[in-house]
């Protein structure tokens, strides 16, 4: 664990009736790091960030953020402390212009004074033409955008993105991907969720490797791909020999 | 000129203008107080439906209770009307916050649990061991209050208030976040906004409004009975307006107001034995091919309705 971590996760559950989602994962992320969280379906991984972003309370463990414990504090809370994230499947305000949509949060998540303009932000990630159209006009990718811009309008230094390079081509993927290492080379902490391998190879610095809702891995995506334990929650056991 | 101050001089003063003027040249009072009423209402219905998404079925209730909250004021402690008129608005709000857990729920549920509250409140005020308060079902009469051109006056002072409070709405961020919460609670909460704190503000605003309606309501009326206070067509008309103009706009519960309550008096007074049929066929049409409001057809075509 370094001392440096702007969030340390310890022994953390989440139960969902009878199920437990996260079965003791502990994990930590320093400032400037891209940290992939990998794993098959239903290992836990979207259950880790909605916990850590206050979506759900834990049933146990503890969450730190930047020296404070924020297990259970509401959403808004820890978007004011400096956490934000994107969804699996985006959920912009859609009756809302682009422009609005992030305008809410350039108002209410206790931005940073020297955070970029609404303009700003809409050029930076390809949504400017679009900026007076309601969010219900827009597609898929572009609404993963809206989502991410949302988020960014925060100034978080902790961002949470959840699959949000599924859905786009390889192009603006190589293109999203440079962003997210410019976000982290200003020294955003960055916790991304993600199915594509090469894009998690591509930009993260260590992977997590969750089966079960725990932790069976830590270290270099090459890495992971050579561990017997890992193929076999991949692929099923018989490929593990 | 910022939005707010020209949707102030180019639709709250006019309306207002116009209402304070009419009585002066049309001789149905009742009419034009009953016609300020419903714009009120319909604004009260705007603020908690339009900007957050919850539909008061039950909106009666805080009229009535200002209607009564009024009422008990002057019966009881003689206070002078436009005090009192204040008083039911805030009945009206402490109403709203004894019901505040209901927005918890949310579409169809939180609409039937505001009804029942509505009806519960009705039962309540009527009861006849409450008589010595509220003078149970047999109703109030308060002979000494009576004067309609002040309970009138007093209505469109309430009537540009809650139209200020709307422009407010329309044009600051804090109503921007509003209509956050109620396009995705989640997502308004990671853009900052303390979604449960808006909706109770929103939701004590709307009650402020309706109580105070009820307050000048029961001014103008002086005698009435918990029927026809708690009755649930305040609630239906209220709705219906809002939503046939077209909600979360300022523009769009005005012109519902105008157009339906106009054609309700018009063929209540010509055609009464079609009225149904064409009130109806109207509600029909507007929910079929206008779900959104006659707002919405300049909304379609990319226009900014105020």
């Amino acid at each position: 664990m370094s001392p440096n971590s702007i969030l340390t996760v310890s022994n953390l559950v989440k139960r969902f009736g009878g199920f437990t989602a996260l079965d003791g994962l502990s994990f930590h992320i320093v400032p400037g790091e891209i940290l992939g969280l990998v794993g098959p379906n239903g290992s836990g991984k979207t259950t880790a960030i909605n916990v850590t972003s206050g979506l759900y309370a834990p049933d146990g463990g503890v969450v730190t953020f930047e020296g404070h414990d924020i297990g259970g504090a509401a959403s808004h809370k820890l978007v004011h402390r400096g956490i934000n994230r994107t969804f699996q499947v985006p959920k912009p305000f859609l009756s809302l212009t682009v422009r609005e949509n992030v305008a809410v949060a350039l108002a209410y998540g206790g931005a940073a004074a020297s955070a970029p303009t609404i303009d700003a932000l809409l050029t930076e990630y390809r949504l400017i033409e679009l900026a007076d159209r309601p969010a219900a006009d827009l597609n898929s990718a572009q609404q993963k955008l809206l989502d991410l811009t949302r988020a960014l309008a925060t100034s978080p230094r902790l961002l949470l993105l959840d699959e949000l390079a599924a859905g786009f081509n390889p192009t603006e993927l190589d293109w999203i991907a440079e962003r997210i290492k410019a976000l982290a080379a200003r020294g955003m902490a960055i916790i991304v969720v993600e199915h594509l391998m090469g894009f998690i190879e591509h930009i993260t610095d260590r992977v997590i490797v969750m089966n079960a809702g725990k932790e069976i891995f830590e270290g270099k995506l090459a890495e992971a791909i050579r561990q017997p334990q890992v193929i076999e929650v991949f692929l099923g056991g018989e490929h593990a020999a | 000129m910022p939005k707010s101050l020209q949707h102030t001089l180019f639709i709250l003063l006019p309306l207002v203008v116009v209402f304070a003027v009419l009585p002066g040249v049309y001789q149905n009072h009742l009419l034009l107080f009953n016609f300020v009423i419903f714009l009120i209402l319909a604004q009260g219905v705007n603020i908690i439906y339009g900007f957050t998404g919850y539909l008061p079925f039950g909106y009666v209730g805080f009229f009535g209770a200002g209607a009564y909250g009024f009422a008990i004021m002057v019966m009881h402690f003689q206070t002078p009307a436009a005090l009192a008129v204040l008083v039911g608005g805030l009945v009206g709000v402490a109403l709203g916050l004894l019901l505040t857990p209901l927005l918890r729920l949310t579409g169809a549920y939180f609409a039937i649990a505001n009804l029942a509250a509505s009806l519960a409140v009705l039962h309540f005020v009527a009861n006849p061991a409450l008589e010595g308060i509220t003078k149970g079902p047999y109703g109030v009469s308060l002979t000494g209050t009576f004067n309609p051109t002040f309970a009138y006056d007093a209505a469109l002072v309430v009537l540009a208030l809650t139209l200020g409070g709307v422009v407010y709405l329309r044009n600051s961020s804090f109503g921007l976040a509003l209509q956050a919460t109620r396009e995705d609670a989640v997502s308004a909460s990671m853009a900052g906004v303390n979604v449960v704190k808006m909706r109770v503000i929103a939701w004590l605003a709307s009650a402020l409004v309706a109580g105070l309606a009820g307050g000048v309501y029961a001014w103008y009326v002086s005698v009435f009975y918990p029927d026809n206070v708690f009755s649930g067509d305040f609630s239906i008309f209220a709705i219906v307006f809002a939503l046939f103009g077209g909600v979360a706009t300022i523009l769009g519960p005005i012109v519902g107001v105008i157009i339906l309550y106009g054609i309700y008096n018009l063929i209540g007074f010509t055609t009464p034995q079609y009225f149904q049929l064409i009130y109806g066929l109207l509600i029909m049409g507007l929910v079929l091919f206008l779900p959104a409001g006659l707002m919405s057809l300049a909304t379609r075509r990319g226009w900014r309705v105020p």
